[in-house]
């Protein structure tokens, strides 16, 4: 009798109360969604492609924040960094006039060098900053941007010979505000491209989204994927089981930053062109704010989060300016309304976690 | 053995430890700082009118300074949240202009209003805080930024009627920029003002800056800015004496919420300008970066380090201005803002006594 009613409270039944609770905030998002989906009336086939194309876009952007979260260090804002080494190669491989599939493998190659390196120096600091990573995160994102403006603005030109026209301002001192990619625009998009009225779909960068989901399983099961969990449970613990601790984060930071320079060149190479001064900027709180809509919090994620978020949080992108039109006759109030959301999201994420570790 | 030596390197030793105490990153920026100094004489920049920039920039950012104060010496860390002060502060410019006030009235109006609205919404934001111990500065730093953005739907779409505040065309929805022209420009810069070697002395500006530095000295001395400073200095033994720590905190935030506010107002009367929208979003940025330039710490700062962060930083970015503008390019000064603001934070993030509850 009691094993019997044991076995039945072990297994409940399907609870919708359950249901609502555990994942508030993807049906939220879902409902807002659907909501300013109706209110922007703008046609399905078209909402589809746009989806399809941000999807392919910023994924691999969103999928590189899961390893720090699971080693325990919070939502990395410093993948702002590995942005910027991946806006580096393509500078250097547009000025060597590169192009199409043969200028995107060589950017490949230049960033990965660079952004290992910024991510060692990121898990670095966040070593001397231990509980405050997040906080570095977005200072350090900040601060890296201005040395990013410094080198753009003054050491190309400046101090660096920089011999083309097209690139730099007309004074021969730093970069334009824009850098053209056209040469390699599409170049991973367009190797295989299935079409469909309105609707194509980049075959081999969904390929390199499904083979990064792969890879990330693979790698949370190897020695070092323990390692990961190992530290994000307890570093105390992690340190008495002999795990170089300081280490292992590091290399949570390098893997992040690698995977969101790989991400950001993704997402250039189907932009087609780069905001010298303004690609990079948004890619941390936009990736974060995406991953924490899917569900995730500061100290658990999956692939599923990050992917239901970029979905989630992209079609929101897409249909809150016109929602906002219809709803409000003001343009500019959607704009403002999804950047509130962005930001909304993230510090209501930050103060549930800090809430609920309290309780502990 | 080891006090013989200490006495034989006795200077070069008190040196190295000041150097310690004051971080190779400020001393980096005194020597840039010194550096600029002399690029400007030698570039014959007028001396006189950069001084007077300096003394009007410090006034007019001196108080946005001190909303540092209260959150940081209660163990709150820099208040990041600041904006919400600041738009507090707009709101009741807005306000004052709306209902027609002018001059000197239409600036007391503003003050007051901002400090009250400062005040309750700086309340509401402790209430907020002290739910979050600990992750202050990143909840701070979203929650900031969250009320920029909701602000500029409020801006956009507030009924607001004055022709001098709202667009010219379709006549809904207020300006990015709002001239005080006809408000209250100026009106403390202009107060007693006078000019001694060929420097312009804001006399108004700098007074109201250093009556609200003696008042908010007077506080931190009272008994509730004892217990404050004592709750920031040891929470557990705070706690253990009685002292009601959630109750501290609230003050703090309330005091910078205010303090936020009235700052922006003494800011926009300066400047000559209401900036709205997106405006306030890194305010806070420059605020935190001056007060530890002027030697605080994360959980530790004075009116001393906000009075001398305030003018080093500004005199720093007054005087790079034009130097880098003539010797490199336009858009120069304001990088080395971004990095200057932000490398001071990250030092001071590093530094081992910023930890504040060690989890």
């Amino acid at each position: 009798m009691m094993e019997h009613k044991a076995v039945e409270e072990a297994k409940p039944a399907f609870s919708l109360g359950r249901l609502l609770k555990n994942h508030a905030v993807p049906i939220l998002f879902i409902i807002i969604c659907a909501l300013g989906s109706y209110y922007a009336r703008l046609p399905l086939q078209f909402l589809i492609a746009e989806i399809i194309t941000r999807m392919a876009r910023n994924s691999f952007l969103v999928i590189s924040l899961i390893i720090p979260i699971i080693a325990g260090m919070g939502l990395n804002f410093g993948i702002v960094l590995g942005a910027m080494a991946a806006q580096f190669a393509f500078i250097a491989t547009v000025f060597w006039q590169m192009q199409g599939l043969v200028g995107l493998s060589v950017t490949v190659l230049l960033t990965i060098p660079v952004a290992i390196v910024f991510g060692w120096l990121t898990g670095m600091l966040f070593n001397r900053t231990r509980g405050k990573e997040m906080i570095t995160g977005i200072i350090l994102s900040f601060f890296a941007n201005g040395l990013y403006q410094l080198i753009c603005l003054w050491v190309i030109g400046g101090l660096i010979p920089f011999p083309d026209e097209t690139m730099v301002l007309p004074s021969g001192v730093g970069l334009r505000n824009t850098v053209n990619l056209k040469a390699m625009h599409y170049a991973l998009d367009n190797i295989i491209k299935w079409r469909h009225g309105m609707i194509s779909i980049p075959v081999m960068t969904f390929a390199a989204v499904a083979l990064l989901c792969v890879g990330m399983v693979y790698l949370l099961k190897t020695k070092l994927g323990q390692d990961f969990r190992a530290v994000g449970q307890s570093q105390q613990i992690a340190r008495v089981a002999g795990i170089n601790v300081d280490k292992v984060r590091i290399l949570a930071i390098v893997f992040s930053t690698v995977l969101a320079a790989l991400g950001q060149i993704i997402f250039l190479q189907n932009l087609g062109i780069l905001t010298t001064y303004g690609s990079h900027v948004q890619v941390g709180t936009f990736a974060v704010a995406a991953i924490l809509i899917g569900g995730a919090s500061v100290s658990k994620a999956t692939i599923g989060q990050a992917l239901l978020g970029t979905f989630l949080f992209h079609t929101l992108f897409i249909v809150s300016p016109l929602a906002g039109k219809n709803l409000m006759g003001n343009p500019q109030v959607g704009e403002f309304f999804r950047v509130f959301v962005a930001y909304g999201v993230i510090g209501v994420a930050l103060a549930l976690h800090a809430w609920r570790g309290r309780g502990k | 053995m080891a006090e013989q030596r200490l006495e034989e390197n006795g200077l070069v030793e008190r040196l190295k430890s000041a150097a310690a105490d004051l971080g190779v990153p400020r001393l980096i920026i005194f020597a840039f700082l010194a550096a600029m100094v002399v690029a400007a004489f030698l570039l014959e920049l007028p001396i006189d009118t950069l001084t007077g920039n300096v003394l009007t920039r410090f006034g007019m950012n001196g108080i946005l300074v001190l909303a540092m104060i209260p959150t940081m010496q209660v163990g709150m860390g820099p208040n990041f949240g600041l904006p919400l002060g600041i738009t507090c502060g707009l709101v009741a410019a807005t306000l004052s202009i709306e209902l027609g006030f002018a001059g000197l009235q239409g600036f007391l109006v503003a003050l007051s209003v901002a400090i009250a609205l400062g005040a309750a919404a700086g309340y509401a934001y402790g209430l907020l805080l002290n739910k979050v111990r600990g992750e202050e500065m990143t909840v701070g730093t979203y929650f900031g930024f969250s009320i920029v953005s909701l602000m500029s739907i409020f801006w956009a779409l507030a009924p607001y009627k004055s022709p001098e505040m709202i667009w010219p065309y379709g006549g809904s929805g207020l300006r990015v920029t709002i001239t005080l022209q006809n408000h209250f420009d100026k009106i403390l810069d202009h107060f007693l003002a006078f000019t001694v070697f060929g420097i312009d002395v804001p006399t108004g500006l700098l007074l109201f800056f250093f009556a609200a530095c003696f008042l908010l000295w007077l506080f931190m001395r009272s008994r509730h800015g004892i217990a404050m400073t004592a709750v920031g200095n040891n929470i557990r033994f705070a706690e253990s004496v009685g002292l009601n720590v959630n109750r501290y905190r609230l003050l703090a935030s309330t005091l910078s919420g205010a303090l936020g506010a009235a700052g922006i107002i003494i800011y926009a009367q300066s400047y000559g300008f209401l900036q709205l929208y997106q405006a306030p979003l890194f305010m806070a940025f420059f605020a935190v970066g001056s007060i530890l330039i002027g030697g605080a710490s994360i959980n530790h700062a004075t009116i001393k380090h906000a009075v001398i962060g305030t003018f080093l930083f500004q005199a720093l970015l007054v005087v790079s201005l034009p130097v880098a503008n003539l010797v490199v390019s336009e858009n120069l000064s304001e990088v080395i803002r971004i990095i200057i603001t932000n490398g001071i934070i990250l030092y001071a993030l590093s530094r081992r006594e910023s930890g504040g509850e060690t989890r």
